[in-house]
């Protein structure tokens, strides 16, 4: 049985959320551990924490955060942002999380991903890939890097065979045209990148609406649906969406489970 | 925590044991994360953690001096003696070996190999999915029926006689094994919610100087 998960992603500053959080009962709505324990006892079936902070001195205080976030909550969680070695991946993944997520980094130097498979399991290694429309490359779309910011000639269909050959253990791929517009995933990207890759693929970027994450599981055939602004501002509860694929005849672990 | 029976969580410096320890300890247990042969001793209860590639586990293990110990522990749990644990590669490795690693012989604890994962699912299972729990299982005391468990593997424990628990995954794949005390889980019950607490639960009031 293929059970697709849903994943809501938290971006973290400094150890604390971004991005206004919205829940009206939460004590402190920049707190990464209160509101990872919420999802948790909403039934998200994982976590991903990305560290949008660029300073290098505040890598003490994600670590940190990371650890009281293994104390709380009992369900897998990737960190993404600024992991460039083995010794970065090593702190995140001794304080308690159980994968991390590299962009930038590995495609400046690929060989990473290997290194990080070899050292701690493929299982451990997500390889976010922000993909935008571009016509002049083969698949039609192109990688970026610095969160969006730089345009690196790759085909984002081939960077994600890549990665998989060498040792990723699953696909994060951002559509940078969809994201923050609410009009749901770039379907023929995630066609095109699903196709091509053998390990699983998480889709991102653009989800507006519930409608959006059963799009995703079906016509994009994503194994993973990730959102933020749907969760985070109250407009659905985890509950609601898995209810929601549940109807649309999606295969999900039920909420409350 | 002074309280509770101690469980001496393996650490032979793969990924994330924390998990399993603070989970242990959400659980009622002294869980420690320790290589030291004395502590190790005196625990009430085993449990070897593992994640990753079946031959580097393997090895680190030897380079940690554990090997010994942990095939021992098992030995005597699978006779009756202190309870102990496997989870993921930790349950693998108590077999005679996987097809990852052909040239890491396992603990050979429980017969059997482990394969890869075939057919026309994605390898590895990386999601939550419902066990079936093919024998009533001190374990799984006070789980929902079909309870839903979180599981990442790329290669699988054969089906054999010490199978308890399977889960569906174009064909049911083994996710629970056990032999007297000696109980191993393909899944991650550090991460699999409250349903994956209650079994760590059930695993530590096994234990002597438990509830």
């Amino acid at each position: 049985m293929r059970t697709v998960r849903v994943i809501p992603c938290l971006d973290v500053d400094g150890g604390r959320v971004v991005k206004g959080v919205n829940f009206i009962d939460l004590r402190d709505a920049g707190d990464p551990v209160e509101l990872a324990r919420r999802y948790d006892e909403e039934g998200a079936d994982e976590l991903v924490f990305l560290d949008i902070t660029a300073s290098s001195d505040s890598r003490e205080t994600t670590i940190d955060m990371v650890r009281h976030t293994a104390e709380e909550v009992f369900i897998p969680f990737t960190v993404g942002g600024g992991i460039r070695s083995v010794e970065d991946a090593r702190a995140i993944l001794r304080a308690g999380a159980d994968k991390v997520s590299v962009n930038t980094a590995a495609v400046e130097r690929p060989d990473l991903i290997g290194e990080l498979a070899a050292e701690f399991g493929e299982q451990c290694v997500v390889v976010a890939v922000d993909g935008r429309r571009n016509s002049e490359i083969d698949s039609g779309f192109e990688v970026f890097i610095h969160g969006g910011r730089t345009p690196t000639g790759l085909d984002a269909v081939k960077w994600a065979t890549r990665a998989d050959q060498l040792g990723a253990g699953e696909i994060l791929l951002t559509s940078m045209d969809s994201d923050g517009t609410r009009d749901g995933f770039d379907i023929p990207m995630l066609l095109a990148v699903g196709g091509a890759v053998s390990v699983p693929l998480i889709a991102s970027g653009g989800v507006g609406g519930l409608d959006h994450l059963v799009e995703g599981a079906v016509e994009g055939r994503a194994d993973a649906v990730l959102a933020a602004s749907i969760f985070h501002f109250g407009e659905h509860t985890i509950a609601e969406a898995k209810a929601h694929m549940v109807e649309a005849g999606v295969a999900v672990r039920p909420a409350g489970s | 925590m002074t309280e509770g029976p101690l469980v001496a969580v393996l650490d032979y410096g793969i990924g994330n044991l924390r998990s399993a320890q603070k989970a242990l300890q959400r659980m009622g247990a002294r869980a420690t994360l320790t290589a030291d042969r004395g502590l190790i001793g005196e625990a009430a209860g085993i449990v070897l953690p593992g994640v990753g590639a079946f031959g580097r586990c393997l090895e680190a293990l030897d380079e940690s001096g554990l090997t010994g110990i942990a095939r021992e522990a098992a030995v005597d749990a699978a006779t009756g003696g202190r309870p102990f644990l496997g989870i993921c590669v930790g349950m693998q490795m108590l077999f005679d070996g996987s097809d990852e690693s052909s040239g890491s012989p396992g603990l050979g604890v429980i017969e059997g190999r482990v394969r890869r994962i075939t057919g026309e699912v994605k390898c590895p299972q990386m999601q939550w999915n419902r066990l079936d729990i093919t024998d009533d299982e001190a374990l799984f005391a006070g789980l929902p029926p079909g309870a839903w468990m979180y599981f990442v593997h790329g290669y699988t424990a054969q089906v054999g006689p010490a199978t308890v628990a399977t889960c569906e995954y174009g064909t049911p794949l083994c996710a629970a094994v056990r032999r007297g005390n000696l109980w191993g889980v393909q899944f991650h019950p550090e991460k699999s919610g409250r349903t994956g607490l209650k079994v760590l639960g059930n695993f530590v009031d096994s234990l002597p100087g438990g509830p």
